[in-house]
């Protein structure tokens, strides 16, 4: 197994655990302003991903991100199964020669992509979309015109993410299931934006342990150790 | 054939759709598919995947959908599914029915149907 495909089914299982975590917390945001799924829809389809991915023979980056998206397109009923697995098996032929600062700019912007094009959102609609562009932008830039490092780069990403997730609060939606509520989606953070941070949270943590340690990552993913990296905004 | 497939959150509504559209639609095959596979409401793709199998005799499908996440994982569906398919935007009930009679006849095509269930957006009640 390369140290990229670890790396890869190390964030898959860290992602899974941190929605479990959250669960309870993303179904609390859901149901203010949604059908109180999203916790628990969430935490099934990355368990069952976390997984499916274990049990892979050639666990390359690709293949393991292509597998997680598959099974939450099965497991997840709704319409985080089209967003977020089916915005995965459709970016993750960008993984094929590993990860690096570019491909990672090039899956997270096809990503995006096929998250806007399927959910047909934009920027201020109250949907992961605001947590996702101003990371994916920020991403890119840090990596292609700042030269960062993909690490200090995620960093960035993260942190915008964050200021994105805060952005959906105010506003009111116009997409997905909160837009029936109309102004009293106001007041409210959106659940999908906040799985989204999470996610990125988790690929920071494993993509900081991987860049300064990469052969101490589990050979065998029943037992990923994932400390708690630390985050500096620069 | 054309055959239909209709997509709700709650299966109970699908049926109801078919139900209603095959009193219309007389030898029209109509695949309701609905629920998240879980006993709650929602959508899976695969599971609309399998629909539009069992509903496509080599004509094609024409899937007619519900709310949100209904026409997401419909395409996914559609993506991934071997047998033509199309999304009729349509109101599901009135669109099925529009499309299950349009697909009895001798001179119908994918593109007819849809254009039928379609239609359906133009009904009014009174």
């Amino acid at each position: 197994m390369s140290d990229d495909g670890k790396a890869a089914v190390a964030a898959v299982e860290a992602v899974a655990d941190r929605i479990q975590d959250e669960r309870s917390h993303l179904t609390d945001l859901d149901s203010a302003i949604g059908d109180a799924d999203h916790g628990g829809n969430m935490a099934r389809g990355w368990a069952a991903a976390a997984e499916a991915v274990a049990d892979l023979e050639d666990p390359e980056p690709a293949a393991v991100v292509k597998m997680a998206g598959k099974t939450l397109l099965s497991e997840v009923g709704g319409a985080s199964g089209p967003l977020f697995g089916g915005s995965l098996v459709f970016a993750s032929p960008e993984l094929e020669d590993g990860i690096t600062g570019e491909s990672s700019a090039a899956f997270a912007e096809t990503y995006l992509e096929k998250v806007q094009d399927r959910g047909d959102a934009r920027v201020g609609d109250k949907t992961m979309v605001d947590a996702l562009v101003p990371a994916v932008h920020t991403f890119k830039k840090s990596v292609e015109v700042d030269d960062m490092t993909p690490v200090e780069a995620l960093a960035k990403a993260v942190a915008a993410a964050e200021r994105g997730v805060d952005f959906t609060v105010p506003i009111r939606a116009s997409k997905g299931r909160a837009s029936y509520l109309g102004w009293r989606s106001v007041g409210h953070q959106d659940p999908g934006a906040t799985s989204t941070l999470y996610i990125m949270e988790e690929l920071l943590d494993v993509a900081m342990e991987y860049d300064e340690a990469p052969d101490e990552l589990p050979d065998h993913a029943e037992s990923p150790t994932i400390p708690d990296g630390e985050v500096t905004e620069n | 054939m054309v055959g239909l497939v209709v997509v709700s959150h709650s299966q109970t509504a699908a049926d109801g759709i078919a139900e209603v559209a095959a009193e219309m639609g007389g030898e029209t095959r109509i695949e309701p598919v609905g629920s998240d596979g879980q006993g709650g409401f929602g959508t899976v793709a695969s599971d609309i995947e399998r629909a539009i199998a069992e509903a496509d005799s080599g004509d094609g499908v024409v899937v007619l959908v519900d709310l949100g996440s209904a026409v997401m994982n419909a395409e996914v569906a559609i993506e991934t599914s071997d047998a033509e398919a199309v999304i009729a935007d349509a109101p599901v009930l009135e669109g099925t029915v529009n499309a299950a009679v349009a697909a009895t006849s001798s001179k119908a095509s994918l593109e007819s149907v849809r254009e039928q269930a379609e239609a359906a957006r133009g009904i009014q009640k009174r």
